[in-house]
């Protein structure tokens, strides 16, 4: 047969192949893009890559449609003249005059009163320069993405075992034998964990997965257990029960590695009530843990110093000490704690039968304890005694927002780190384990300032803006105990709001509570759309006036490379670049891609050039930064010090001569060093013919049991990793948390919570994990709104983004909320019928889909995939807009009026974590004559200047495809 | 399967032409053993071959709309070996050379006697292209009927009824229309033709009402078990993949509501079959070419719905994948 | 003879769709190119992509399995889509067993696609001619490639390796000994295709709990005992006799 086609013969065109890293996600794969006559052809993962050997996901191999996207900005644009927010009416202006505009404007607020500018990013990649650049130039008025994301998760087990899930550690699945997960959605350290379930699948593991919906992940579990939402803290107590109940818990592990044995005053009477008992009067250790705490030796029967080699502690009991004081080991306290949350109390609970949870526990337990590994490898101790072998009990686990986006989440997550740890699982083979720059000091030493003193004109801020508290005194609070920062985070309504808390910034700001803001800039964040609850009433906001007729919000800049909802409501836009199109880097600084074995770092390197006028944000900032004359990026005769992003990068470092800059790899003169060395002037060069990633394997005996590792603290210490060499031991109970009890008790000197919020306080900062439903929750009436709604990410789409993208959108169009036939057709709902889904703030109306796969007290949608009519350069009648919806309308960014107060943030009390999945709905069917559309809609968003036409029919072919043939 | 006008208009169209061209041919092969009066060669055969001829040709210009890329449609002839297709785009030229032939012989009086017998019977060269033509007209349609029976999988087109209702249908229309023609040009033969046409359609009828009755006995072999191989009662389709349509959610699918499903159905049953022989009955009592005409385009009206219907019953297994259209 | 062909692991494909779109990025600009998409920004919008992944729910809850199920064309033994074209631009190449269209022979008669079970071909409605999964024949031949890419954009990609590609004829190729050793099964078996795809099916590791498990002499909390026992209460023997 003859072939006229030849199916083989490649097109022709000149070829290049480069490396970069992907960002469709947060997750960042290596990958190395093919370019054909300069346009992309292909993207794949680099097979070089430690993250994601070679696999990419739908996402990254659609690079070239958000490359090519109409929705794409190229041109800085200023709102015209008495043009609404929100009414998209632009005019093109360079970027001289815009940088004229933002500088005349910072340097006016940094001269008169720096927290008047607000600089919030989304799920942007470059932290550490924006909190640097926000530190810099003195205002406390910064946060990224992470208050409304997952600080829960991060907080939850940084204040208990020094590290978190995703970037700074995970389950160890290559030796695993039991793996349960939690509340994860499926875009959540997304290629390498789809790379290890598969590998654990194959290698015979028990895959449990404990989620009120099944997909994805869920989906190829050996078991899936349904659960009600927001009760994930009921399950996790009960299985602590059920484990110390039955002796299934690592006493050893417990005994030396936390302070489960350590005695706490439970004397009421005394000064240390809830304090630990110490040997010597309590030093001022800055930042790690003094070891002075006491046993009760079960040999002689009274209290010893801790971890001495021959005390051999009781971990139940109560005891008198030698001066009458009444005292309880933690682990004692706990068990106390749990007794109360049997598994039948918590089987009502949480929908998940009694003996489930039983045989749960117990096959966590047993797995833990029958299948222990013994790996073959030297190690000592921060005690200083050498042990043969690392040991591990292969039970591991990961959770993320399922589990953290609650009001309840920050204890549901200690009491699952604690669960973790009765286990014996942290940072050893099979369990969890970390990834560098983590384990760190509970809590870690970065601190904000601790009051409006902080925050002077012409001034960077006097410390970060954001950090850990330790206790009371840690809190920015003015005198009265009131915010310094404008989202109210590190205050008493939020002591441990790590990561801001960016939800409410435009709230607050526009209610002018705690005060007024002059400049808002929005970073990658659709604060107009799905960043933002409640967000009918956000974008009223955002265009809310004074009696003056001026902005409650003089000025919004906003940054985004793509025409968004949130572009809209600009004063200033201005065009960022796709990721193929700058440099970017990965850094130890910030949330780095590192593997167990040891730290990675790794850039992003340009592959095509910018579109039109777009400049990536980090040349903006190091623009303004310039131009501003801010200390880090202006020279002792006041000229400007770096020519641009990547010359910043390359001579940055943290302190003069620190040898620390955003990147670990290659420094020195000649690239001979890691970790710290002066600057390289090459440094880019070897990034981009090593992979663009850096990875330095650790040694084998420094890679486990790392928050006790004498080899690997000091090997932290010596490459300035961290200040201190000290173990860093597990807080089954959190003093730190007693801290704030005790303050809120009256009980402590120091910073004091406002009245009305002790009670709050109390209640909240239990030094052991407790179980209440969400705060929302408990302000609802359940009768009438009997629903939980949820969100889930798709693995197809990252949050909003990707509607703009051609082919992603055809697998996504629009989205369904999944409800269980049984809870749709006791309203009348039809399976594809149109509903309505009301809250007590708000109502959707949405198209129902039937599902199993549903506990039938949820329903639940695809995150973000509805959009607002015309934006992301839609067609007004496309599918986002006409039939997806927004979850978010429902949602409030305020709790009702309660005990507390007015205007508090419908977040956890503890960590200020938006708790996006605790509201409650009520469902029914759509009438027959409503329109059938989406409500609520929206005003159509006009094409923004300066973006390309939409294409009606496209067919993409690299080489060819913007020389207009198709 | 979706109906596609195209191919709708191809079947029934050639469907017409060649039935017209059997009745011509039957009309000679009985005249030539003088069963029936001889007709004027020019403006009854010449002319009828031409109308045929005319369908015929109407019949590919619709083919035309159903290919991609027409222009490489010679291309569909090298395929005999294996492709009904194929077969149908050779033997569909051959048929038309022939009816061309047969008219413009018959038309310009070119046919000639080959063969006198003793009693006086002649063998014309045109009887010979007319036994041709009938030979390949019925290749033709085993062809066309053939296309869809060779699909095994389409369970309610694979049976031996689908070439017989082409057959048939075609056939019956054909002469309906030889019998509205012979009323004007011939009279001497409307009595043939009529009854015949009666006597055909009703044969149609059964065959065509056997296969409705077969269709709706048909247990579909594919399920959504063997589709995706898992055995269980349950099993929902939740996503097909796409959401904005595909070939498959386009090509496979009627898009029609059971409601309009069945009123084609019935529509069908009642244009196709009695009135038309109501008409024909009452046509060849009164002679009226109108009432005739009648009875041939209502019964063609009655064969698009037909073959509307015979596309969307048509269960194509591949729905199974796409369930949540 | 060989017949290429994918092993698809349904026991760990968690939907995520990368082999959807990156076969979709490979082939809109190889010889298979372009691919439409027609309404890529306005209402319903549609394209040519050779693979797709759907999900099915199994069972009624709790007991609901979600299965994500990705398909392409099955690169059929017995193709029946091969033999009912009319040009020949439809084929299954002697060397490989891959199912290819030659889209300078394709009249676009969609007559094909008619016959394939699996709706596993596609018109492209631009350039319309019939398309499909061509293997990556493109790739997998490739010398210019290193050794271990010359495989299918679709197998590359797959974050869970649930996309095995080789030779089903050779019976010690990992397809061939996944497929024998993991009950690997082929689609609608009833129509006698014998696609030389297969799927493997979900396999469940369980647990099972022996009693006594739970009662191990190691107990930790048996070293929570406080000092030497006390005394029971009541009367004993002790009080009543002397023995």
């Amino acid at each position: 047969m003859t072939v006229l086609h030849d199916p083989i013969q490649p097109p022709e065109g000149r070829i290049e192949v480069k490396n970069t890293t992907c960002y469709m996600c947060a997750c960042r794969c290596g990958i190395r893009v093919t370019l054909r006559d300069n346009e992309v052809r292909y993207i794949q993962g680099n097979p070089e890559h430690p993250l994601n050997k070679g696999v990419i996901c739908a996402k990254g191999a659609s690079g070239i449609m958000k490359q090519y996207s109409p929705a794409r900005l190229t041109k800085p644009l200023k709102r015209k003249e008495g043009a609404e927010r929100g009414a998209a009416e632009f005019e093109e202006i360079s970027w001289d005059e815009a940088f004229q505009i933002m500088e005349d404007r910072l340097r006016h607020l940094r001269e008169t009163d720096p927290k008047k500018f607000a600089m919030f990013t989304g799920r942007d990649q470059m932290q550490a320069l924006t909190g640097m650049f926000a530190k810099q130039y003195g205002t406390p008025n910064y946060a990224a993405h992470g208050g409304f994301c997952s600080v829960n998760l991060a907080a939850g087990m940084i204040y208990t075992i020094g590290g978190s899930f995703w970037e700074f550690g995970g389950p160890d699945l290559e030796r695993s034998k039991l793996f349960v997960m939690i509340g994860t959605a499926e875009d959540h350290h997304s290629n390498p964990m789809k790379i290890e379930l598969s590998k654990f699948k194959r290698n015979g593991g028990r895959f449990i997965s404990i989620n009120p919906v099944r997909t994805g992940y869920s989906a190829i579990a050996d078991e899936w257990i349904a659960i009600k939402p927001g009760t994930d803290g009921a399950l996790i107590l009960a299985l602590i029960h059920e484990l110390i109940k039955t002796g299934l818990y690592d006493r050893d592990f417990l005994v030396q590695y936390s302070n489960s044995a350590e005695l706490v005053s439970t004397d009421e009477a005394s000064d240390d009530a809830g304090l630990f008992v110490r040997t010597d009067i309590p030093q001022d250790t800055e930042c790690f843990e003094a070891q002075d705490k006491v046993w009760w030796d079960r040999t002689s029967d009274k209290p010893m110093h801790a971890r001495e080699e021959s005390v051999d502690p009781y971990l139940l009991g109560e005891f008198t000490m030698p001066d009458g004081r009444q005292v309880k080991p933690a682990f004692q306290l706990l068990k106390e704690r749990v007794e109360e949350y049997t598994p039948e109390w918590a089987a009502e609970v949480t929908g998940i039968p009694a003996d489930r949870i039983k045989t749960l526990a117990h096959e966590m337990g047993i797995t833990a304890r029958d299948e222990q590994i013994e790996l073959p490898i030297a190690w000592t101790d921060a005690w200083g005694k050498d042990h043969d072998t690392v040991t591990g009990n292969p039970v591991s686990f990961h959770a993320m927002r399922g589990l953290a986006a609650h009001s309840n989440g920050f204890q549901s997550i200690r009491a699952l780190s604690i669960l973790m740890s009765l286990l014996g699982t942290i940072d050893r083979p099979g369990g969890f384990r970390h990834k560098a720059p983590f384990p760190r000091p509970i809590p870690p030493c970065a601190k904000t300032p601790k009051g409006p003193e902080g925050v002077k004109p012409n001034t960077p801020l006097d410390g970060m803006p954001l950090g850990w508290p330790a206790e009371p005194d840690d809190l920015f609070v003015d005198d009265k105990g009131e915010p310094v920062r404008i989202d109210k985070a590190f205050s008493w309504e939020f002591p441990l709001s790590a990561h801001g808390m960016m939800q409410n910034a435009i709230t607050n700001a526009v209610n002018k509570d705690p005060y007024d803001i002059d400049t808002l800039l929005i970073f990658m964040a659709n604060m107009a759309w799905n960043s933002t609850m409640n967000t009918s009433e956000v974008r009223k906001m955002l265009n809310d006036k004074n009696e003056d007729g001026t902005f409650k919000i003089p000025f919004l800049i906003v940054c985004d490379a793509f025409q968004s909802e949130m572009s809209a409501y600009a004063d200033l836009l201005l065009p960022d670049t796709t990721y193929l199109e700058r440099h970017d880097v990965i850094s130890i600084l910030d949330r780095p891609i590192s593997e167990f074995e040891g730290p990675v770092d790794s850039v992003r390197i340009p592959v095509v050039p910018p579109k039109g006028e777009c400049k990536p944000f980090q040349e903006v900032l190091i623009e303004l930064g310039s131009r501003l004359k801010l200390p880090a990026f202006t020279k002792e005769d006041g000229t400007r010090k770096y020519r641009d992003y990547p010359d910043f990068i390359v001579n940055y470092e943290t302190a003069p001569g620190s040898g620390i800059g955003f990147l670990s790899g290659w420094r020195g003169k000649g690239g001979e060093k890691f970790m710290k060395g002066e600057p390289n002037p090459n440094q880019w060069e070897m990034y981009e013919k090593n992979n663009c990633v850096f990875h330095h394997h650790l040694p084998k005996s420094y890679q486990y049991m790392r928050n006790w590792n004498r080899g690997y603290l000091k090997w932290s210490q010596e490459h300035s990793l961290q200040r201190y060499a000290e173990p860093i031991n597990i807080h089954i109970y959190s003093e730190v948390l007693m801290k704030f009890r005790r303050a809120a008790q009256g009980k402590s000197d120091g910073k004091q919570p406002p009245e009305h919020l002790r009670g709050r306080v109390e209640t909240h900062f239990d030094p052991l994990p407790f179980y209440a439903e969400p705060l929302e929750v408990q302000l609802t009436d359940k009768q009438k709104y009997p629903l939980a709604a949820l969100t889930q990410r798709p693995m197809a789409m990252y949050h909003s983004w990707d509607s703009q993208n051609a082919w992603l959108r055809q697998i996504h169009a629009h989205n369904y909320m999944h409800i269980h036939p049984a809870t749709a057709k006791a309203q009348g709902i039809e399976d594809g019928g149109w509903m309505w889904a009301e809250s007590m703030h708000g109502k959707v109306r949405c198209l129902a889909r039937y599902s199993e796969a549903v506990e039938p007290g949820t329903v639940w949608t695809w995150n973000a995939m509805g959009k607002a009519k015309g934006a992301w350069n839609l067609d007004g009648d496309a599918n986002e807009s006409q039939k997806g919806f927004l979850l978010n309308h429902l949602i409030s960014e305020e709790l009702p009026k309660n005990e507390c107060g007015e205007h508090i943030s419908n977040s956890d009390p503890v960590t200020g974590q938006a708790g996006w999945f605790d509201v409650r709905v009520r469902v029914y069917k759509a009438e027959d004559d409503e329109p059938k559309e989406s409500y609520p809609q929206f005003d159509e968003m006009p094409q923004l200047p300066g973006t390309d036409e939409r294409r009606k029919k496209q067919g993409f072919f690299a080489g060819m495809f913007t020389k207009g043939s198709k | 399967m979706h109906p596609a006008f195209s191919v709708i208009f191809l079947t029934t169209l050639i469907g017409v032409g060649q039935g017209l061209f059997l009745a011509l041919f039957t009309g000679q092969s009985y005249a030539a053993v003088e069963l029936v009066p001889s007709q004027d060669s020019a403006t009854f055969y010449g002319l009828g071959g031409i109308i045929a001829f005319v369908f015929l040709v109407g019949g590919l210009i619709a083919s035309v709309f159903h290919l991609g890329r027409p222009e490489r449609a010679w291309r569909s002839a090298t395929q005999w070996r294996t492709s009904w297709l194929s077969r149908e785009v050779i033997a569909l030229p051959i048929v038309m050379g022939l009816i061309f032939v047969y008219s413009i012989m018959h038309y310009f009086g070119l046919d000639t006697v080959l063969y006198t017998s003793k009693a006086g019977t002649t063998l014309q060269l045109s009887l010979i292209v007319g036994a041709l033509g009938m030979l390949f007209t019925f290749v033709l349609f085993i062809c066309t009927g053939m296309i869809y029976a060779a699909i095994k999988f389409l369970q309610e087109w694979a049976c031996a009824l689908t070439p017989i209702n082409y057959i048939l249908l075609g056939t019956a229309s054909g002469f309906t229309l030889a019998a509205a023609f012979a009323s004007s040009n011939a009279p001497d033969l409307l009595g043939l033709y009529g009854n015949w046409a009666i006597i055909i359609t009703a044969f149609a009828f059964i065959t065509r009402g056997g296969s409705l009755i077969r269709n709706s006995r048909i247990k579909a072999k594919s399920t959504i078990q063997s589709a995706i191989g898992i055995r269980h009662p349950q099993i929902q389709q939740k996503a097909m993949g796409m959401q904005g349509g595909s070939v498959n959610t386009r090509d496979f699918f009627h898009h029609k509501t059971a409601t309009f499903f069945k009123i084609i159905k019935w529509s069908f049953m009642i244009l196709v079959f009695p009135v038309p022989i109501i008409l024909l009955w009452s046509g060849m009592e009164s002679g009226s070419t109108s009432t005739l005409l009648g009875a041939f385009i209502i019964q063609y009206v009655g064969l698009i719905a037909e073959r509307w219907f015979f596309f969307a019953q048509a269960n194509h297994p591949q729905n199974l994948y796409y369930q949540t259209t | 003879m060989t017949q290429l062909a994918l092993v698809i692991d349904l026991n760990v494909c968690v939907g995520c769709h990368a082999c959807v779109t990156s076969c979709k990025e490979w082939n809109t600009s190889g010889p298979a190119g372009f691919m439409t998409d027609e309404n890529p920004y306005g209402k319903d919008p549609t394209g040519t992509f050779f693979n797709r992944v759907q999900t099915y729910e199994v069972g009624e809850f709790p007991k609901t399995e979600t299965v994500h199920f990705p398909k392409s064309c099955l690169h059929c033994e017995d193709a029946p889509c091969v033999p009912v074209c009319p040009t020949g631009a439809s084929y299954k190449r002697e060397k490989d067993g891959i199912v290819l269209v030659d889209y300078d022979k394709c009249i676009g008669c969609r007559y094909c696609s008619w016959a394939c079970p699996y709706g596993a071909r596609e018109i492209d409605e631009e350039q319309k001619v019939m398309k499909k999964c061509t293997l990556c024949v493109d790739r997998i031949y490739d010398e210019s490639l290193p050794e271990a890419e010359r495989k299918p954009a679709c197998v590359l990609a797959c974050p869970t390796s649930a996309r095995l590609f080789g030779d089903v004829h050779d019976a010690d190729s990992d397809v061939s000994v996944a497929i024998r050793e993991e009950g690997g099964y082929q689609l609608m078996p009833e129509w006698g295709t014998n696609p030389s795809n297969h799927y493997l099916p979900r396999r469940k590791t369980h647990m099972h709990i022996h009693e006594d498990e739970l009662q191990r002499a190691d107990n930790p909390l048996n070293k929570e005992q406080r000092g030497p026992s006390g005394p029971v209460e009541g009367t004993t023997l002790d009080d009543s006799t002397s023995w």
